[in-house]
């Protein structure tokens, strides 16, 4: 496997730092002078020094063969979507992944072509929310190729599903009860499995259904 | 006729200034509130922010734009921001300052609108140098 890193801040170097140790290919190209001198003595000539936006530089990454992965995580989110670009657009990598730094330019990725996005302040937040108690809904993954979404909720005393079995509920076609956490201890949800006020309960469905979902979970 | 400019810097300012003069609504936006000293007697709009917030845009009357010129200092910023305007609000002529020749190419083979001065500026001074050569002093 042959994969390009752009960006060689904490991310993209320690990203390169577990590939080289899982034994795959790398080049990890970094624009900043002084930073790149600082990977190069550590990781030696995986580094390359360039701007990966520029076309030739990533030509020298070896941008052609194609790489199996492209990952595009530098501090900037126009240069990330570029490099996306050029690597799905006129390369054909396979897999490309670029990193949202802003989470309010997540729409322009999408509209753009760029569906496989990290965005680690949305995680963050996403976190946090898990923390929080008394939450409503928390997304705990998006799967936006697959046009799916993995949330959490916590079942409230006035739920219309408290007390039912999962059989009962009237759930859309598009949503399904994943899990079943119940102090601490987690079961998978079957048809015959009773929803009990403070569960906290993770489920699959499209985007768009949270609302009915959250309505009978939550009330 | 309605235009948005993003980026007024000596490009930005200066486009705005003629498509002003030829009778043109134009309104510029740009991250630096100083940029309006540019436009010298200025009648028409002016936005501070970045061209990668779509409030911004909107404000700068992006919706109802018949044009938008993106002459940022950042190519990554004006290719991004350009086909975000193309895509996102259909803007009828969309023309985007690229300063990197392999990438306005790249890009105006995806259908981008993109000017480059640095090829205009390569073939420029060629023509010139080889004009030289053909009548020697």
């Amino acid at each position: 496997m042959y994969a390009i890193v752009a960006g060689g801040g904490k991310v993209g170097a320690n990203i390169t730092r577990s590939l080289l140790a899982m034994g795959k290919e790398v080049t990890l190209v970094e624009q900043r002078r002084e930073r790149f001198e600082q990977l190069e003595a550590e990781l030696g000539p995986v580094v390359l020094a360039g701007d990966a936006t520029e076309l030739f530089v990533l030509k020298r990454a070896g941008i052609a063969r194609p790489p199996d992965i492209v990952l595009a995580v530098t501090g900037d989110d126009e240069d990330n979507i570029v490099i996306a670009q050029i690597a799905q657009d006129g390369y054909q990598v396979p897999k490309v992944i670029a990193r949202v730094n802003d989470p309010r330019n997540q729409e322009h990725f999408d509209l753009l072509g760029v569906n496989r996005t990290l965005c680690a302040t949305s995680g963050l937040l996403g976190l946090v929310e898990h923390e929080v108690p008394e939450h409503g809904l928390v997304k705990l993954l998006e799967l936006r190729r697959e046009g799916l979404e993995v949330v959490e909720l916590q079942v409230s005393p006035e739920a219309p599903a408290a007390g039912k079995r999962v059989a009962g509920l009237s759930l859309p076609d598009d949503v399904r009860l994943v899990s079943i956490t119940r102090n601490g201890v987690a079961e998978v949800a079957g048809l015959d499995t009773v929803i009990r006020p403070g569960d906290q309960v993770i489920a699959i469905l499209k985007p768009g259904l949270e609302d009915r979902l959250r309505e009978t979970l939550v009330g | 006729m309605k235009i948005v400019i993003v980026g007024c810097g000596r490009v930005g300012s200066g486009v705005a200034k003629q498509l002003a003069e030829q009778g043109w609504d134009v309104t510029c936006v740009d991250e630096d509130e100083g940029a309006l000293a540019r436009l010298g007697e200025w009648r028409g709009g002016f936005v501070v922010g970045h061209g990668m917030d779509v409030n911004v845009l909107e404000r700068a009357g992006i919706v109802d734009a018949d044009a938008a010129v993106i002459a940022t200092n950042g190519d990554n910023t004006n290719v991004v921001v350009g086909q975000v305007v193309q895509r996102r609000y259909n803007t009828g002529c969309v023309v985007v300052r690229v300063l990197d020749p392999a990438r306005a190419t790249f890009y105006a083979e995806r259908g981008l609108r993109t000017v480059c001065p640095t090829q205009t500026a390569i073939a420029t001074l060629t023509d010139v140098v080889s004009s030289c050569e053909a009548t020697p002093v």
